[in-house]
């Protein structure tokens, strides 16, 4: 069996303490959330750090999912588990609930957290885009303070984030609005496997017309957001119609390569029609809010 | 029969099995459990590359690493003659490369560390500089004169050729193909999969100097075929081999080969004079160890406009990879493939078959396959179903217009094969009964109607198994029989050794059952030896389906010498003539006088008494025997299978998957169920996910469970399962092996399914596996082999 | 380093290197081989062990992390003698054939039953989705973990 290097160990017991140590140890370190990105990518030795820094003991004082000040507060230890089983999310945010049914696979989830997804930022990795969709901000505390930054500033693609050395995520924090609708759809080879493609979409609908809406899509290269479709939504009443023209606007804004989980031109199809399920999907239930 | 004897029965019958005992509590004893006092770590570095020259090899900063003790390379192996071992089908194999390295992942150095995380460390010290070479990866190209050639360590080898080789009646099964109304012809590709145990594979070899014995604990199908291996191998006396071939966590023909890191842990532990592990992680065993099919065929059948079949003919580039080391009997390099002809009386067929070398990890017969049945009941299956669809007639009607009707056998086939028995058209209505066939076409009409893609997918399949008879079967000139040896304590109680392989098929149980049904001893009081070349009888091992036709045919003899031999005794104890008595189960008794008799037990302990014994008896009732199988026995199966599958993302579901088996004679139908559903998942496996893809320069794409996709319970259907019985006439019980007939048999039916689903958008094939993107690009007419 | 914790009930402690996987901690240090594994990128499940009640892949998990908290793996199923309905059932419905994945099944059923006392199939198959069996096509594992919840309170020797 595959195993690690060797590296230091350290074992935070507090956010503070986790940020001592980054800021002691230096860019050679690494937080060591559930472990679910980073164990297996050192093992295969495509990570080898220095310093890890276990911040497991965190799990209480960064695991919750709570309601305050108009918005969903999830700590960054919050384990994909317990997204899944978070009431509040499936009631107002499902398209957490939908993506959490899909990713990874039980046991996984009950390790891997979401500021873990988020900062290993992998591109077909679903919560990057579940955020995107949902307008969520992610808090990157450093020693010297805090900055709270959207989804476009924190997430800059492909295994990169603005989170910088000395820093860690430590919440997401979902609005959330009256009239909302959220969801989520993702095609996959198998159960477990990453994502061909997925897309997440969010509405809030007010007096019959979309106020405003979110695209995002997964394992489709560029921008995990597509502005564009949103835009088309806005102003407009929810229709068929209306749904397949964003899902093409979305579609045809991003930039799939072929590999082993499917060709550049199905993964251009699948995002159009999974855009288009997602859209229905949210549309539903932003009426069912609404009502 | 009694609701208790249902639970416990003393033979044939739902026996609940003996080996779960062990394994429910975690006492199983897999290779990598072997712990023996001062064992040592191996770990193999392999190459990066397809192909490439080796410039230099430095370990020097290995050899510094303070915890490792060796670090052997080809160079090493060359000066004791062990740098290439001989392959199972006449060819050689780099155990270390010295020249150049033909496939990514081939084994290039192997480090001896105090523990495995070292050994593993260790391997990042070797520095290796290689000469990339251009790689060939597609098997059509490798004859291509252009070619790179590989095996350039083959004297005058100027070529990627390995063998050309047919069956059947050219000249005939042109003009069948001349005069017939249809023709349909198709290349396909059975791509390239891997049977993934879940346990890798791994050795323990531990080598003493005083006495010159070897143990060697490793993951093997075959430990007789082994032991004779290494001797030829390594030149070690074969009586002073012991292999032990402990629990095994799968094996699916994995484990029938013997790899290169085996033949390193025997050299480490005769260098280092310490007991040394190797257990190879999971890139090695999908990069490495061996894959199966990778078979391209261009196959085509020809039929009258009314739907008689007239025959059948198939060219066929096999993929061999680096090595020709498919594990095989030696007459037929491409396996039993030429039972191609599958289930249906045509009249003439002829195959060919050309194998060539890639740049890809060697191996090709393993997962399952009965000797490249899969490739056949694959092609001749599509076939039919392209033929129907060409023919406008339904493909379960088509199947059974043209069986081989019961009558017919004992049935030889066009290219050589005598079918020992079958009832085809009987199994066939079973399971579009069990399917509700005509229903669910009325279901698909509808559907199709509502723009819905619900395709029902048929399948039949022959399987031609349990190798030899010895005369035509030999691998390495070892002929395909086996033995069998029954001890029969004073108490009663009896030791069944055999020389088959257990990995997860009940071998415990079954044979256990065997030797209850022919002699009346209760199953738990009957202990099978296996595994153990020290214990047990000499034999070629388990794969292709033959443990129950060939060793469990060897156990029904020897106990039924043993009832012999009882029987004499019994007529000492009864002081009546042998003649005189009749069999009960677990009994003689004198005919005429029933209530005058001798159990088992009783014989046993007076043919270890003081009773005088008559000719013919020297003492005790254990017996020995070796079989030797006339001919192979032919399972067969109908196969119905239905899937949905999404318009919009192309995603496919199994609904349903009825599967209607035959294989004879019944031992432990849950033994039996157990195996089919096993094999109708691997079927749902190679057709919706599994692949071994290659880039073009050679890199394998499928080297770990992140891309070689295996399915979970979700993937699955609650399987439908039932049978018919058509004992086997030659085998002694009448039965006929169960272990591989679903692996054949799915795939096929699965991809019919999907096809026929995909009707609408007018497909008449696609090649496995059908992802949504494949599946996709066949709905817009596009529709390519993998890789 | 120094890790302790609990394996079974039993306080177990031992000098580690910090990156010795639990699934190694397990079978090379302490010599419980029941836990097996057969890969490196947490996909197949064989190395499913529990941690404080619910399933953990001991590959993706250091020792050190696991350290302080409950391991149970399947040799601590069995209880004075008397199996967990668990591993009866698997034994009553044929839930194992090579018996390398069964440990991980096993306790991936402890867990779910221990949560929902009378799982349905779909979410007994959903709970076992993260690990791989290669041999018994999943269905009489599906109707073994049935079989628990529905003896729940009958332990036996097999």
């Amino acid at each position: 069996m595959q195993v690690p290097s060797p590296f230091e160990y350290e074992r935070a017991t507090s956010v503070e303490h986790a940020l001592e140590l980054l800021a002691r140890l230096g860019p050679d370190a690494r937080l060591l959330a559930g472990g679910h990105s980073l164990l297996p990518m050192m093992k295969l030795r495509l990570a080898s750090p220095e310093y890890l820094i276990d911040i497991d003991p965190l799990a209480g004082e960064l695991g919750y999912v709570r309601e305050q000040d108009g918005e969903v507060r999830i700590g960054a230890m919050t384990r994909h588990r317990e997204l899944l089983e978070s009431e509040l999310l499936a009631r107002r945010v499902a398209i957490f609930t939908d993506a959490e049914r899909v990713i990874a696979d039980p046991v996984v989830r009950n390790r891997g957290t979401i500021g873990g997804a988020l900062c290993q930022a992998d591109p077909a990795e679903d919560l990057s885009a579940v955020c995107a969709a949902a307008d969520a901000r992610v808090v990157v505390r450093g020693r010297d303070g805090e900055r709270v930054l959207d989804m476009r500033a924190f997430h800059r693609g492909a295994y990169e984030t603005a989170v910088e050395d000395g820093e860690m995520v430590t919440e997401i924090r979902v609005p959330l609005h009256p009239g909302a609708g959220s969801a989520y759809e993702k095609v996959e080879r198998r159960v477990g496997d990453w994502a061909v493609v997925a897309a997440g979409a969010a509405v809030r609908l007010s007096d019959g017309t979309i106020e405003h809406a979110a695209i995002a899509l997964a394992a489709v290269g560029g921008d995990v957001t597509s502005p564009a479709a949103a835009e088309a939504l806005a102003g407009r009443p929810p229709s068929e119609e209306l749904f397949a023209e964003a899902a093409g606007i979305a579609a045809a804004g991003c930039s799939p390569v072929t590999d082993q989980r499917g060709s550049a031109e199905y993964k251009r199809h699948v995002a159009a029609e999974l855009t288009l399920r997602a859209l229905r999907r949210a549309t539903a239930r932003a009426l069912r809010e609404e009502s | 029969m009694s609701a208790v004897e249902e639970q416990r029965p003393i033979g044939y019958g739902r026996l609940k099995r003996k080996e779960d005992a062990r394994f429910i509590r975690g006492q199983g004893t897999y290779v990598d459990d072997v712990q023996l006092p001062g064992m040592l770590h191996g770990a193999i570095l392999r190459s990066p590359v397809a192909h490439a020259r080796i410039a230099s090899i430095d370990t020097s900063a290995a050899l510094a690493h303070p915890k490792v003790h060796a670090v052997i390379t080809g160079r090493d192996l060359e000066a004791q003659g062990l740098s290439w071992m001989p392959t199972l089908s006449a060819d050689v194999q780099a155990v270390l490369a010295t020249d150049k390295v033909r496939f990514q992942g081939q084994e290039v150095a192997f480090v001896i560390a105090d523990d495995r995380y070292s050994a593993r460390d260790a391997l990042e010290l070797i520095d290796v500089d290689y000469d990339t070479l251009p790689a060939v990866v597609n098997a059509r190209k490798a004859l291509d004169p252009d070619a790179p050639v590989i095996r350039d360590d083959l004297e005058g080898k100027t070529d990627n050729h390995i063998f050309d080789w047919e069956s059947g009646d050219r000249a005939a099964t042109d003009a069948v193909f001349a005069r017939a109304d249809v023709v349909v012809s198709q290349e396909m590709l059975y791509p390239r999969v891997h049977p993934a145990p879940m346990e890798t594979c791994g050795a323990v070899a531990d080598y003493d100097r005083v006495s010159g014995k070897l143990t060697l604990w490793s993951t093997t199908q075959a430990p007789h075929a082994h032991r004779t291996l290494y001797a030829l191998v390594a030149g070690l006396p074969e009586h002073k081999i012991r292999v032990i071939s402990p629990d095994i966590g799968g094996g699916f023909g994995n484990k029938v080969g013997i790899y290169p890191g085996y033949v390193c842990a025997v050299v480490g532990s005769i260098v280092t004079g310490k007991p040394i592990k190797w257990v190879e992680d999971r890139s090695e065993n999908l990069m490495a160890t061996s894959f199966a099919r990778d078979y391209v065929m261009r196959g085509s059948i020809a039929a009258t406009s009314e739907g008689r079949i007239l025959g059948v003919q198939v060219d066929v580039i096999a993929d061999h990879g680096a090595f020709n080391t498919t594990a095989q009997p030696t007459r037929y390099p491409a396996g039993f493939f030429h039972v191609f002809t599958g289930s249906y009386d045509l009249e003439a067929a002829h195959c060919s078959v050309r194998g060539v070398y890639t740049n890809k990890a060697p191996g090709g017969v393993a997962y399952a396959c009965s000797f490249r049945i899969t490739e056949a009941v694959y092609l001749v299956e599509r076939m039919v179903d392209m033929l129907a669809r060409e023919l406008d007639a339904d493909p379960a009607e088509l199947r059974l217009r043209n069986f081989i009707r019961p009558e017919q056998f004992p049935y030889a086939c066009r290219t050589g094969w005598v079918y020992d028995s079958g009832d085809y058209e009987r199994t066939m209505r079973k399971a579009l009964a069990i399917a509700g066939y005509d229903e669910l076409r009325r279901e698909q009409v509808e559907r199709r109607a509502r723009g819905e893609l619900m395709g029902i997918g048929v399948g039949f399949f022959t399987e031609a198994v349990g190798a030899g008879p010895r005369r035509h079967m030999d691998i390495l000139g070892l002929g395909m029989a086996d033995g069998a040896e029954l001890r029969v304590h004073p108490t009663g109680k009896a030791q069944l050794g055999i020389s088959v392989q257990t990995q997860g098929q009940g071998h415990e149980t079954t044979f256990a059952q065997i030797v209850a049904e022919e002699l009346g001893i209760p199953p738990e009081d009957i202990e099978v030896v296996h595994g153990d070349t020290d214990n047990t009888p000499f034999g070629l091992g388990t794969y292709g389906s033959r443990s129950t036709p060939v060793s469990g045919a060897a156990t029904a003899v020897v106990a039924r010498k043993v009832r012999e031999k009882a029987r004499i005794v019994a007529g000492a104890m009864l002081e009546v003539a042998p003649e005189d008595l009749a069999w009960e189960r677990g009994r003689w008794f004198v005919r005429g006088d029933p209530e005058q008799g001798a159990t088992i037990q009783e014989i046993a302990m007076a043919a270890h008494g003081s009773l005088e014994l008559p000719e013919g008896v020297e003492g005790g009732l254990d017996s020995e025997t070796v079989y030797n199988p006339p001919n192979l026995t032919f399972p067969f199966g109908a196969y119905l299978c239905v899937v949905d599958v999404d318009p919009g993302t192309a995603a496919v579901r199994v609904r349903r998957f009825v599967a209607v088996d035959d294989c004879g004679t019944r031992i432990n139908p849950i033994i039996i169920e157990g195996q089919v559903h096993g094999g109708l998942t691997d079927g749902v496996g190679m057709a919706l996910m599994e692949l071994i893809a290659f880039d073009e320069d050679g890199n394998c794409l499928g080297g770990s469970l992140m891309d070689y996709l295996i399915p979970t319970a979700l993937e699955v259907p609650d399987w439908e399962t039932d049978f018919t019985v058509t004992p086997s006439p030659h085998h002694p019980i009448g039965a006929k092996g169960i272990g591989e007939s679903a692996t054949v048999g799915s795939p096929p039916t699965i991809v019919n399914a999907v096809v026929d689903a995909l009707a609408p958008y007018g497909v008449r094939h696609m090649d496995m596996p059908c992802t949504p993107s494949r599946v996709w690009e066949a709905m817009q007419g596009n529709a390519k082999p993998p890789q | 380093m120094q890790v302790a914790m609990s394996v079974n009930g039993e306080e177990r402690g031992a000098e580690v290197e910090p990156r010795l996987l639990l699934v190694h901690y397990l079978r090379d240090v302490l010599g419980l081989t029941g836990t097996h594994w057969g890969c490196d990128t947490s996909n197949c499940g064989t190395c499913v062990v529990l941690m404080d009640g619910e399933p953990v892949k001991s590959c993706t998990l250091l020792a050190a992390t696991a350290a302080g908290h409950e391991i149970t793996t399947v040799e601590g199923m069995e209880r004075d003698g008397v199996l967990d309905p668990v591993q009866q059932g698997f034994h009553e419905e044929h839930g194992l054939q090579c018996g390398f994945c069964t440990p991980g099944m096993m306790l991936t059923a402890r867990a779910l039953l221990d949560r929902n006392a009378n799982p349905t199939d779909h979410e007994i198959r959903t709970a076992i989705s993260g690990q791989i069996c290669r041999c018994t096509g999943y269905a009489t594992i599906v109707r073994s973990i049935r079989w628990a919840a529905e003896h729940a309170n009958e332990g036996a020797r097999a």
